[in-house]
């Protein structure tokens, strides 16, 4: 194949547009074509290469070069290492005076983000030069669909999407479910606040995404799949239908896939901007057609799923393990992570960190590990206040309960979820019960408006926090909180409602006394700005 | 069989079949579970959340749960309560708490459940409540509704989607904000809205009440009488909430919540200023107040006096389908015992008299021979020569109701109706070419094998003859004559032979022809030749249009039987009610209802009686009409408003209306119904029962009876059909016919195990064309119908305010082509013109009608479409062509 020979990597991260990424690709173009190298190198955008906020991170392949750069840089960067063929070691990225990125990804273990950064999302070669659609090849020559169901099953891989349910379970389910028509629908309907992992697989590896989508297909007896994706993701969108063409114009897709006899379709179903929509069964309704409201379950996908057939509902995370585990085998995957909870998780810290991003670690990694070593610790002179745990719909712990690992099952035990398992850190200058009304505004937003708990439930603790905040409440208003978010667990129609009441039981318990101290005194600086 | 499942809830064990809900077997064990979203007649949606149980010890909703053997429910456990509690406060958290002048105060759900829980204090309540704030919708005639006290239940959605299909209510917005909209927020006026108000009926709080009675009165104030739609032929038993001598609401209905927009919010009429409330006398070109004494004195003598002067034949009378059973039999007894003829007729001459007579030759009785009920399970529905969704709209919510479960629907009709664009085939056939298709598809029927060989030889006779005249209705000679493609034509005859249970429906389309006979005969054989006969959901079902006309064609309003359809020709049945009514009567079958006009513009009829019905806007060629009565040389008419025939009167007396007397109607499904007195009439007005005993009384044969039962008794010794029928077993539900003795329990399905006449009879019938065929002169096929806003010659619904804006006058749909042809546009004023009169009005230029055919609704008195039509006859049934006749469409100058 004839192609660029050299690659250059601009991360297109999240703030990265105030940092010039613009211009610097401007630059790069420009100096390209002055220097006549325009055809020999590509310019490719990918997610977040790293977690700094100086510069634009620009990585150079086959070489693996990565850099920092200004416009400014631009000019010498191609003239020396693109045209000369020596790196320019001061542009390099590698702050000496800190434990960096580079340690970062010392401590990560990357399965499904194996590729992303280091491969072109949008060409399928790069995703087949590292090693991609093996998975699938073995299974389809010499795998039954019930043996790649037990080697997911023995994997012990749970739902990456929150819930933690082994998708080898859901699978066997619509595997054995009866009738011809099945279904796979992909959740990529990412609407946690501040979680963005399952963007970084669509953007940066979409083609692992596909093949673990066909392999579900395969091993389920689905002859469609369905990826529903956040709407406001256009590159994800963009690179997803991209991937899909490539891997239908290679056989990988389609009608009889690799000359196996099985036929796999797939299609993009964009989302409207509805959170709730992320909930499985919100998900199929939208993906009918209609207004996104939570099903009453049971009935659950796997019996009675997209347009009433046997549907199998995953994350992207879920999916994107699968090849690995096919060409690795059970035995890999579970000697990475926990008993309970093999394999890796992929967490977005953020918060006031040193480097917000996004990493993939081991399963049962310890929360201080995640805040201080891949998170490069607080900020200079900031004591760390609790952290949100889980995405919006998680709990609220303190500094006391760092030593809990980040795997499903240890978190249940203190209370806590693992959810999409963003890791919120809040040092001494956030006030916790603005950082709770902010999370209670948004499940105000985001309720569907279905059931009452959830749809007065979220209105009435909003008017309750605000109350909180002004110091207009008394012992009574923080009682009809909880009582508030009782009926909400107990008594909501869906995991949106139901899980409103931790954040909400959590600020409450670990952190009382700041609740107290609003009722009692003054507003605090914090809510006074944010009050709304 | 459906299994059963024991379980117990709250400690006591119940047994219920499998797929009841947990909610539906407490209410079975006599446990009461707070709900709000649940109704009985809804799918279950499970999100007011009220009705949280403990199913072995996880909370559920009962109202979607289903009971599994074993199961052990708790339904009052301390959490339970208290999270309803809590559910319950959310719910108040934004709900205007204006109980003071709520029209629901007394009989809303939440106020119940709120005063039930104790909640006194409203511990949520917030201060800024958009939907709270939004302003009440009253953008329609008859409904108001008030975002704010809704709570979101979907009852209405519900409804409107499951049982009304029409889906003009959803939810928009989200969370919070969430609110039940119609499309764009458009008013209801401006969507598929029916108007039919269901979702009033079944909404649990003040979010959706009658427009009408706001401020009428309280819930508890209010008077209740359980009466029955005096609108169609579909006999709804209503109840009417009253206070002060006014209708305030009307509630009930088919499955006791399911109304029409006419029986729901159409009533008032009765209260109109207008109504008639003394007798009065024509003087010079008006009309004096006169006494009941002197009125029908007046009548007596001038009726007497033709009779004496030129014979008994010489006066004839019209019943009226909208009068009770008690009165019409009153009525042609009067007219057969008092005046001493048969010339008695109503209006069912006008409508279904080929299916008396159609279905007397092939079944040996003339009545829809199933239920409404039994739609549900037909798994093939043929509707033809019905506008079901206008005319019976609670049978075509049924209808519509089993094609969503999986049912197949062939309509066959030139217009595009509501029901076609569900049906799976619309065959649109030229007006007047019903044997033709009819044939075919038995032709199709028996080439294909799909009919029913075992139920012909057992049960069926003539078939032979029957089965040479069918063999030429190819699809191909089908198509030239009806314009149905042939290939469309196999299909549909295909859907309908191979069902198990195949129910027809018909009515005026098919009958409102010269050959209305031979349709019904058409429509018969293909109902025998399937075996479609004399099961549950099958059968040949006529829709009969008027509240009472299968009433009044019961109890012999008609010129050649007695009551029960027992043979005027048979002299032991006309023995038996000589005896009993102490009078020779008249052998001579009478006149029909055209014939009587015919004979009267000849001079043979000189006096009529007419009872309740508006032939000026009812009859064919109107003008024809105007003529026969004006030259009457006396006319006397019981009616309730004055119309356009009582301005041919001389004497007018006024009547008491549906809401004011008692007596039974008839539905279009033999049910014989309670109609119970409610209020006084207005005036002096009585009711046409007391009207005719005193006219009898006057004419020489007295009548007394002290109360409508009285008639029934007598009606049920004479009438076997009717044999077991007292006031005293029509509590409730009703009864249908044949219910010969007091311990039957009456006839869902006619024809079980036999026919009336002992075997269902084959007819050769062969396609004849209508009377009058299109020409270079009048180009175009008239078709009349009606609006599901109006009913009949408008002299109800013209006077409801609401239902007159929604349609206030008439018009004429023709196709765009026919229409661009003639330069006419949407909107643009038109003439129409036949050989026997033209009307203007307004054009709607529509693909609802086929090119070639023009649509008139018929309801409209000062545009009436029937001065175009042809009275031309059906030679067996006297009815006349109102569907087919040719017409001229031109714009008028500007």
């Amino acid at each position: 194949m004839n192609g660029p020979r050299t690659r250059v990597l601009v991360e297109l991260a999240q703030g990265a547009g105030e940092a010039g990424v613009r211009e610097v690709l401007s630059a790069l173009r420009r100096a390209l074509e002055e220097s006549g190298l325009a055809e020999q190198v590509e310019i490719v955008q990918t997610p977040a290469l790293s977690g700094s906020d100086r510069g634009v991170a620009v990585a150079v392949y086959p070489e693996g070069v990565h850099y920092r750069v200004t416009p400014q840089d631009v000019p010498r960067l191609v003239e020396e290492h693109l045209k000369g063929g020596r790196p320019v070691e001061e542009l390099r990225a590698s702050p000496p005076e800190e434990p960096g990125p580079s340690l970062r990804l010392g401590r990560q273990v990357r399965v499904v983000l194996g590729n992303c950064g280091l491969i072109n999302p949008e060409e399928i070669d790069d995703y087949l030069a590292a090693g991609g659609y093996q998975a699938l090849e073995r299974a389809l020559a010499e795998l039954s669909p019930q043996e790649v169901v037990e080697e997911v099953k023995r994997a012990k891989l749970r739902g990456r999407g929150g819930a933690g349910f082994p998708a080898g379970i859901k699978w066997e389910a619509v595997l054995r479910a009866p009738g011809p028509e099945k279904y796979v629908v992909c959740n990529a309907d990412e609407g946690e606040p501040g979680t963005f992992k399952d963007r970084l697989i669509l953007e940066g590896d979409p083609h692992k995404l596909i093949e673990g989508l066909v392999l579900a297909g395969y091993a389920t007896g689905a002859r469609r799949g369905f990826i529903y994706v956040r709407g406001e993701y256009t590159l994800s969108i963009a690179r997803l239908e991209r991937a899909i063409s490539q891997a239908r114009q290679y056989g990988l897709l389609g009608d009889d896939i690799l000359g196996s006899g099985f036929s796999f379709q797939l299609e993009v179903l964009p989302g409207a901007g509805a959170y709730v929509c992320g909930e499985e069964t919100s998900l199929l309704e939208s993906a009918e057609g209609k207004r996104g409201w939570p099903r009453i379950r049971p009935p659950f996908p796997a019996s009675r799923g997209l347009w009433e057939k046997p549907t199998v509902v995953n994350n992207v995370e879920t999916l994107a393990n699968v090849p690995e585990i096919i060409l690795r085998g059970a035995d890999w995957f579970l000697s990475l992570g926990t008993e309970g909870c093999p394999g890796t998780k992929v967490l977005p810290i953020l918060g006031q960190v040193k480097f917000p991003g996004v990493v993939e670690v081991e399963m049962g990694i310890p929360l201080r590990t995640v805040i201080y070593e891949l998170g490069g610790g607080l900020l200079p002179g900031r004591q760390l206040k609790g952290v949100l745990v889980g995405g919006a719909a998680g709990a609220f712990l303190s500094p006391q309960e760092l030593d809990v690992r980040l795997d499903f099952d240890s978190l249940r035990e203190i209370g806590a979820t693992l959810g999409s398992g963003a890791v919120l850190v809040l040092d001494d200058t956030t006030c916790l019960v603005d950082v709770l009304a902010s999370v209670l505004s948004f499940f105000h937003h985001e309720s569907c408006g279905q059931c009452t708990p959830c749809r007065a439930g979220t209105d009435v603790l909003v008017r309750l926090v605000e109350q909180v905040r002004r110091g207009e409440g008394d012992e009574r208003t923080l009682k009809l909180m909880l009582e508030t978010a009782e009926v909400m667990n107990l008594a909501s129609l869906c995991p949106l409602g139901q899980s409103v009441a931790l954040p909400v039981t959590s600020a409450l318990s670990r952190f009382r006394a700041e609740f107290e101290a609003h009722l009692a005194g003054a507003p605090c600086p914090r809510c006074q700005e944010g009050g709304r | 069989m459906e299994r059963l499942v024991k379980l117990r809830i709250d400690g006591q064990e119940v047994e219920v079949p499998e797929g009841t809900t947990v909610l539906e077997a407490a209410e079975a064990a006599g446990i009461e579970i707070p709900h709000l979203c649940h109704h009985p007649e809804l799918s279950p949606v499970a999100l007011c959340r009220l009705c949280l149980v403990e199913v072995d010890g996880r909370l559920l909703t009962s109202c979607n749960t289903p009971v599994r053997a074993g199961m052990e429910v708790r339904t009052a456990t301390e959490r339970v309560k208290r999270l309803r509690r809590l559910v319950l406060e959310l719910i108040l958290s934004d709900h205007p708490l204006d109980c003071l002048t709520c029209e629901r105060n007394g009989s809303c759900e939440l106020q119940r459940y709120a005063y039930e829980f104790g909640i006194e204090e409203n511990r949520f309540v917030g201060p800024d409540h958009a939907r709270r704030e939004l302003p009440p919708r009253e953008d329609n005639p008859f409904i108001r509704y008030e975002p704010g006290k809704c709570i979101l239940c979907a009852r209405c959605i519900r409804v409107c989607d499951e049982v009304q299909d029409r889906h003009v209510l959803d939810f928009a917005f989200r969370g919070f904000s969430t609110q039940v909209v119609t499309f764009l927020e458009r008013p209801l006026t401006e969507t598929d809205c029916e108007l039919c108000g269901q979702c009033v009926a079944v909404c649990p709080t003040g979010a959706l009440t009658e427009k009408e009675r706001r401020f009428k009165g309280r819930e508890w104030e209010l008077e209740r009488v359980e009466t029955v739609c005096p609108f169609c032929g579909c006999g709804c038993r209503i109840t009417l909430h009253l206070k002060g001598g006014r209708i305030v609401k009307v509630s009930g209905g088919y499955r006791g919540f399911r109304l029409c927009v006419k029986g729901r919010f159409g009533l008032t009429f009765v209260h109109r200023e207008d109504r008639l409330k003394v007798p009065l006398i024509r003087e010079g070109d008006g009309f004096r107040e006169a006494s009941w004494d002197e009125a029908l004195g007046y009548v007596a003598e001038r009726l007497l006096e033709i009779k004496e002067k030129y014979g008994p034949d010489a006066i004839a009378g019209l019943a009226s389908a909208k009068c009770t059973n008690e009165e019409n039999y009153l009525f042609q007894k009067l007219i057969r015992a008092a005046i001493g003829t048969n010339n008695v007729d109503h209006c069912a001459r006008l409508c279904h008299a080929p299916t008396v007579a159609g279905l007397v030759a092939a079944f040996g009785s003339g009545a829809m021979t199933n239920s409404i009920d039994e739609i549900l399970d037909a798994d093939c529905i043929l509707v033809t020569g019905s506008n079901t969704t206008e005319a019976h709209p609670i049978v075509a919510q049924e209808i519509r109701r089993a094609v969503r479960r999986g049912g197949t629907l062939i309509v066959v009709d030139p217009r595009r109706i509501e029901l076609a664009e569900l049906a799976h085939f619309h065959l649109r056939q030229r007006p007047g070419t019903d044997v033709a298709w009819i044939n075919g598809f038995c032709h199709l029927i028996l080439e294909e094998g799909l009919w029913d060989e075992e139920f012909v030889r057992e049960r069926c006779e003539n078939f032979e003859e029957f089965a040479r005249a069918v063999e030429r209705y190819t699809p191909e000679y089908v198509e030239e004559i009806t314009g149905i493609p042939a290939a469309l034509l196999r299909e549909a005859a295909r859907a309908f032979g191979r069902a198990q249970r195949g129910m027809i429906f018909y009515s005026m389309g098919l009958t409102q022809h010269t050959s209305g006979t031979d349709n019904v005969l058409a429509i018969a054989n293909l109902a025998l030749l399937t075996g479609n006969v004399g099961r549950r959901s099958t059968g040949v079902n006529p829709l009969r249009g008027q509240n009472n006309v299968q009433g009044a064609c019961d109890l012999a309003a008609l010129p050649n039987v007695l009551p029960g359809y027992q043979k005027l020709s048979d002299r032991e049945v006309r023995g038996k009610f000589e005896a009993a009514w102490g009078v020779k009567l008249p052998e001579k079958p009478g006149l029909t209802v055209v014939e009587m006009f015919q004979a009267a513009l000849a001079g043979e009829v000189r006096g009529m009686l007419i009872m309740g019905e508006n032939p000026m806007v009812s009859d064919p060629d109107i003008s024809h009409v105007a003529e026969a009565l004006e030259k009457l040389e006396f006319l006397a008419v019981i009616d309730i408003f004055p119309n356009e025939t009582t301005r041919f009167a001389d004497v007018i007396l006024p009547a008491a209306s549906f809401a004011e007397k008692d007596g039974t109607f008839t539905s279009t499904e033999r049910r014989v119904q309670r109609l119970r007195r409610a209020l006084d009439p207005p005036g002096e007005a009585r009711p046409d029962w007391e009207i005719l005993c005193e006219l009898s009384t006057r004419l020489g044969y007295p009548m007394s009876y002290r109360h409508p039962g009285e008639i029934m008794d007598e009606i049920a010794s004479l009438t076997p059909i009717y044999g077991g029928i007292s006031y005293r077993r029509l509590e409730g539900e009703g009864l249908q016919w044949p219910c010969p003795s007091p311990d039957h329990p009456g006839t869902p399905f006619l024809h079980k195990d036999r026919f009336p006449r002992g075997k269902g009879r084959f007819h050769a019938v062969e396609f004849r064309e209508p009377a009058e065929l299109p020409d270079a002169e009048y180009p175009l096929i008239l078709t009349t119908g009606r609006v599901l806003w109006h009913f009949h010659s408008r002299t109800m619904t013209g006077r409801v305010e609401g239902l007159h804006e929604l349609v206030p006058e008439a018009y004429v749909e023709i196709n765009p082509a026919d229409a661009g042809g003639l330069g006419i546009r949407d909107g643009e004023r038109v003439r129409v013109s036949s050989r026997r009169g033209s009307i203007e009005l307004v054009a709607k230029v529509t693909e609802r009608v086929p090119q070639g055919t023009v649509f008139i609704p018929f309801h409209f008195g000062d545009q009436a479409a029937n001065v175009l039509t042809n009275p031309a006859l059906d030679p067996v049934s006297k009815i006349p062509e109102y569907k087919a006749c040719a017409v001229r469409v031109e714009p008028i100058e500007r």
